[in-house]
């Protein structure tokens, strides 16, 4: 049972943190506890700090709208603290939609789908495309194109307000990342994702892989949704220096052989070795 | 042993790459086209009704983050955000009055909580720099005079009780019943310029159906133009020396008009 939670750890604190911060919003809405008001849109914690998606902001900044103070410090915050703990922190600690399509990935293990369908059709970079696109987008219509579509905010409101029509939402992504695509909606398409990974390109929190104590079991590359970021197994004795790494310590806890551990970046430990 | 096919040329590295870049734009472009349409007409319902102090549409549009803090501040649950299938701009707040209207809080809560400042707290001051729900801009109530039951000479004045400006925003019109000599109408009459456009009155209204609704402005007012002039306003005379009168007068006589016609008409034959 111990040995159990402790393999679980990271997950479990994962979990955690999602459905607190779930809560936290639900109990500012519903009985105005107001710790965290609004949703991962823009909020307003202990009704005096101002939080804001930098994405989103980024979206009205490109439809021409005026921003005003109170977002852009929002936003900054929010930026500056995902640029020290490791940008998709976001999307494995926080994000909901990471858990439908974990638990979409969870499935096609145990079923093995992806013994079947070896190699991945699409490329990991449509996701800046995708910020790209919703840029443009967003500057020839002027509204914020993506929060139009956004699955991510669309699923955190849903929660806090209802859902609407938008479990057809989640069911899709779901379905997407189960038979179609490994990893396909947040390892592909989501821009959101993408725009984290270059928010964290240089962030300090890192996992770091020892070579020497590797016995090459593949069991982290096996479990990692972005598994090119650890190119480096059982090869070199590097830290994971992608930003597309989401920090969820997966890798960490199903290595029996204590290769991968969470360390913080310094200076002399392979930036030379930093690919994209 | 040989064989008939020639082998392919490798396609160079620099080729391939130009290839690859040109199918992700193609692609890009492709995606971007069905985005955009979708996003278009998701975002041009025009009888959203929004929150008090919102900009204009398009504006609002660009500006609101969709953080449900104005929802989360109106004590009367009045305001809710679009989910998928309500075919509304997605995520931004609205309400609908028949259900339940806009209270018009002397505080308006809603407004000074948006971050993004899509809820506008200057239109909401009036001219003493006060904050004032009268002057707030959420629609304008419409009456159909086909199915107000006033308009039959029944006597119903629910929506003139209901409204919070009443006897500026809504008046009730006597008019003598010719038909039967001794009774009287009493018609709701709403003035755009006091109306906020709370819906009230539509909640209030006794028809299965509300005989009088809200409507954003844009919708609601129509619009006469230039040409027609009250006669009787003020400003009435200056208005007249300030209009250009030309395009009243005929450009061309109108032989030359008739001439062209026929003129035309030979190179047929
Ligand atoms: S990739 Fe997108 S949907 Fe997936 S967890 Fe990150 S933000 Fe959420
Ligand atoms: S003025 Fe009051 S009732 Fe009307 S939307 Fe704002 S908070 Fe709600
Ligand atoms: S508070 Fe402002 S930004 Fe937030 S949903 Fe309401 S109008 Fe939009
Ligand atoms: S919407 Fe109706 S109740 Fe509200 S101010 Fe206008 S006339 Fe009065
Ligand atoms: S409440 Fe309805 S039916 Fe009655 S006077 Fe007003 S609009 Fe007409």
């Amino acid at each position: 049972m111990k040995t159990l939670i402790y393999k679980h750890r990271y997950l479990i604190l994962r979990r955690f943190t999602q459905v607190l911060v779930m809560a936290l919003y639900i109990i500012a809405n519903v009985y105005g506890i107001n710790i965290l008001m609004g949703n991962l849109s823009s909020s307003m914690f202990l009704g005096l700090i101002p939080l804001s998606d930098p994405y989103a902001v980024l979206q009205m900044f490109s439809a021409g709208a005026i921003l005003t103070f109170d977002i852009i410090i929002g936003a900054l915050i929010i930026m500056t603290f995902y640029a020290i703990v490791g940008g998709r922190v976001f999307c494995s600690w926080v994000c909901p939609v990471n858990m439908i399509t974990d638990l979409a990935n969870y499935l096609r293990r145990t079923f093995g789908f992806n013994q079947i369908q070896k190699k991945q059709p699409a490329s990991r970079n449509i996701r800046y495309w995708v910020i790209g696109l919703s840029l443009i987008i967003s500057f020839v219509l002027g509204i914020t194109a993506f929060e139009f579509i956004s699955p991510i905010s669309m699923m955190h409101r849903g929660i806090i307000f209802g859902l609407g029509l938008g479990w057809a939402a989640m069911l899709v992504i779901f379905l997407f990342d189960l038979f179609v695509l490994k990893n396909g909606w947040c390892g592909h398409i989501c821009p959101l994702g993408g725009f984290y990974s270059l928010v964290g390109r240089f962030s300090l929190i890192r996992v770091k892989h020892d070579a020497d104590k590797c016995t090459a079991c593949m069991e982290c590359k096996e479990v990692c949704p972005e598994m090119q970021v650890l190119h480096m197994v059982t090869k070199e004795s590097i830290p994971v220096l992608s930003g597309e790494c989401t920090n969820c310590a997966r890798c960490i806890e199903v290595c029996d052989d204590d290769a991968l551990i969470f360390s913080i970046r310094n200076k002399n430990n392979g930036e030379k070795n930093e690919i994209n | 042993m040989k064989s008939g096919v020639t082998k392919k040329e490798p396609i160079s590295s620099r080729r391939r790459f130009f290839l690859d870049m040109a199918r992700a734009v193609g692609l890009a472009t492709l995606g971007g086209l069905t985005w955009s349409a979708y996003v278009d007409e998701v975002s041009a319902s025009k009888l959203t009704l929004r929150p008090p102090g919102a900009l204009k549409e398009e504006d609002f549009l660009a500006t609101c983050i969709k953080c449900g803090m104005c929802v989360e501040a109106c004590p009367f649950d009045t305001l809710m955000l679009a989910k998928p299938g309500e075919n509304k701009p997605l995520g931004t707040p609205y309400f609908i009055p028949r259900e339940i209207p806009c209270y018009m809080c002397p505080d308006i809560p809603c407004v000074p909580v948006c971050p993004t400042g899509a809820l506008d707290i200057k239109s909401l001051k009036s001219e003493k720099k006060e904050l004032d729900i009268n002057e707030a801009d959420m629609g304008l109530a419409v009456v159909d005079a086909e199915n107000c039951i006033a308009f039959w000479g029944i006597q119903c004045d629910a929506c003139y009780r209901a409204c919070p400006i009443l006897g500026e925003a809504i008046t009730i019109e006597y008019s003598k019943n010719e038909r039967t000599g001794k009774h009287a109408f009493m018609k709701p009459i709403v003035h755009a310029n006091a109306c906020t456009g709370c819906g009230l009155c539509e909640r209030a209204c006794v028809t299965e159906k509300a005989a009088i609704f809200v409507l954003p402005r844009e919708v609601a007012l129509g619009k006469a133009g230039d040409y027609y002039i009250k006669g009787w306003d003020k400003n009435d005379e200056k208005r007249l020396e300030n209009t250009n009168s030309e395009h009243l007068k005929q450009k061309k006589d109108s032989k030359s008009v008739l001439d062209s016609l026929n003129s035309g008409m030979e190179g047929l034959y």
